[in-house]
């Protein structure tokens, strides 16, 4: 086989496969928007987060506006600290509440901002103040069955 | 009689293990000299470029059919499976992930040590046995230089890319059966699989997995070829060592890099 058949083939090869890592990163990893879309911060504290992760999205009126950048426990309050990392372009009033939720019975934790009516908006590292934390299914029923048992008694 | 037998048993042990530990000494000095002798083989070019059409471009077929099959198969079994508890809108995430994380490396990397690596051991153990390489000592060229390290290198240069075109024809396949067959919605197929799937963790990892894979298959394959016995039974015992001693690599190192990579991620 001679060079330029060579030469060729092994650039064919090497095109395809270089086009195949960035089909991964691109189209599969979703490189471009993860990662190296400019935002800003937001926090807000939690009395329970239940089962948010990282990279948790977060949603207003069902649209993913941002993602959960960082999760940690306040040593002071024994409050959980979410960091958001909301996208360029979204803003948010200052009375926003901030509330974790589940898509369905089973399926995936994410953050749900409701703005308000007020003027001013919140503006990098600014702390949500109105949390509404995640609904414990085991409190719930627990709760539900006390209730029920109190009711029965006073029967 | 009883104590004879006993010495028998741990002399056979203590044999096999000073075998193997002087066969990884040996491959490990191997590996360096190979290294010290690639130079010579990126300043030729075009010997490297040879092997990477030998070791890639010939893979090509096996690699694309095997990648479409088995994401088509993955997509009609995760579709039985998901379908019970009305996840089908997952099947993007379950395929993208098992593809990019494990398949892709691994069974890329069984097919290219049958299909390459057994491939450059029996060239490299019959140039040995018809005395090639010491016609090449004779004429002072090295044949570490000329030989070896150009497979070596055209093997970790086509691996990672087999492995990678191996993913990606596993998802299309999936997107074919998935979407195409089946009926999922094609954005929910898309956008679950874009929202789950991370590049550093997932995709980054995979490819350094696929890069570490590709470095020991190629380096099982020239050792066995150049340590090979000088005779067709010997060619044909270094090309079946290189193909089991690289699967059975494969799958070690394999679980060794998963736990090392992916182990807590879903508790994060």
């Amino acid at each position: 086989m001679n060079r330029s058949t060579l030469d060729l083939w092994v650039g064919i090869f090497v095109t395809i496969g270089i086009a195949a890592v960035l089909f991964l990163s691109l189209r599969v990893g979703n490189l471009l928007t993860t990662s190296n879309a400019p935002g800003y911060r937001l926090e807000a504290a939690f009395d329970n987060i239940g089962g948010l992760k990282l990279r948790a999205p977060v949603k207003a009126a069902g649209v993913v506006v941002g993602r959960v950048e960082r999760i940690q426990l306040d040593p002071k309050t024994y409050q959980a600290l979410v960091t958001m990392k909301i996208d360029k372009g979204y803003e948010f009033t200052r009375d926003t509440i901030a509330s974790i939720l589940t898509s369905g019975l089973l399926g995936e934790v994410y953050i749900g901002l409701d703005s308000g009516g007020d003027t001013q908006m919140l503006a990098d590292g600014a702390r949500i103040t109105k949390t509404q934390s995640a609904v414990v299914l085991e409190k719930l029923i627990g709760q539900f069955l006390f209730d029920k048992a109190a009711t029965g008694n006073s029967k | 009689m009883r104590l004879d037998t006993v010495a028998w048993g741990l002399r056979r042990i203590g044999r096999g293990t000073l075998n193997s530990v002087t066969r990884l000494g040996f491959a490990s000095r191997f590996f360096v000299s190979v290294l010290v002798h690639s130079p010579p083989a990126f300043r030729r070019i075009n010997l490297t470029l040879r092997e990477v059409y030998f070791s890639g471009v010939l893979s090509l077929v096996i690699v694309v059919v095997s990648g479409l099959f088995v994401g088509m198969v993955l997509a009609l079994q995760g579709y039985e499976v998901l379908n019970r508890y009305g996840a089908d809108e997952s099947l993007g995430i379950m395929v993208a992930l098992s593809l990019v994380r494990e398949l892709g490396p691994v069974v890329s990397g069984l097919l290219f040590a049958s299909r390459a690596g057994s491939a450059m051991t029996a060239e490299i153990g019959l140039m040995k046995t018809t005395e090639q390489l010491s016609a090449m000592e004779m004429m002072a060229v090295d044949p570490l230089a000329r030989v070896v390290a150009p497979r070596f290198w055209g093997g970790i240069i086509s691996m990672p890319l087999l492995s990678a075109l191996f993913a990606t024809l596993g998802v299309f396949g999936a997107y074919l059966v998935g979407v195409k067959l089946i009926g999922i919605d094609a954005g929910a197929f898309w956008g679950n699989m874009q929202a789950a799937v991370d590049f550093r963790v997932d995709v980054v990892n995979g490819f350094i997995k696929s890069a570490v894979f590709a470095l020991a298959i190629s380096l099982i394959a020239v050792f066995e070829g150049y340590n090979a016995q000088p005779t067709a039974e010997g060619v044909s015992t270094a090309t079946t060592r290189t193909v089991v001693a690289s699967s059975l690599t494969i799958l070690a190192l394999d679980f060794v890099l998963t736990v090392f990579m992916f182990r807590g991620i879903g508790s994060r």
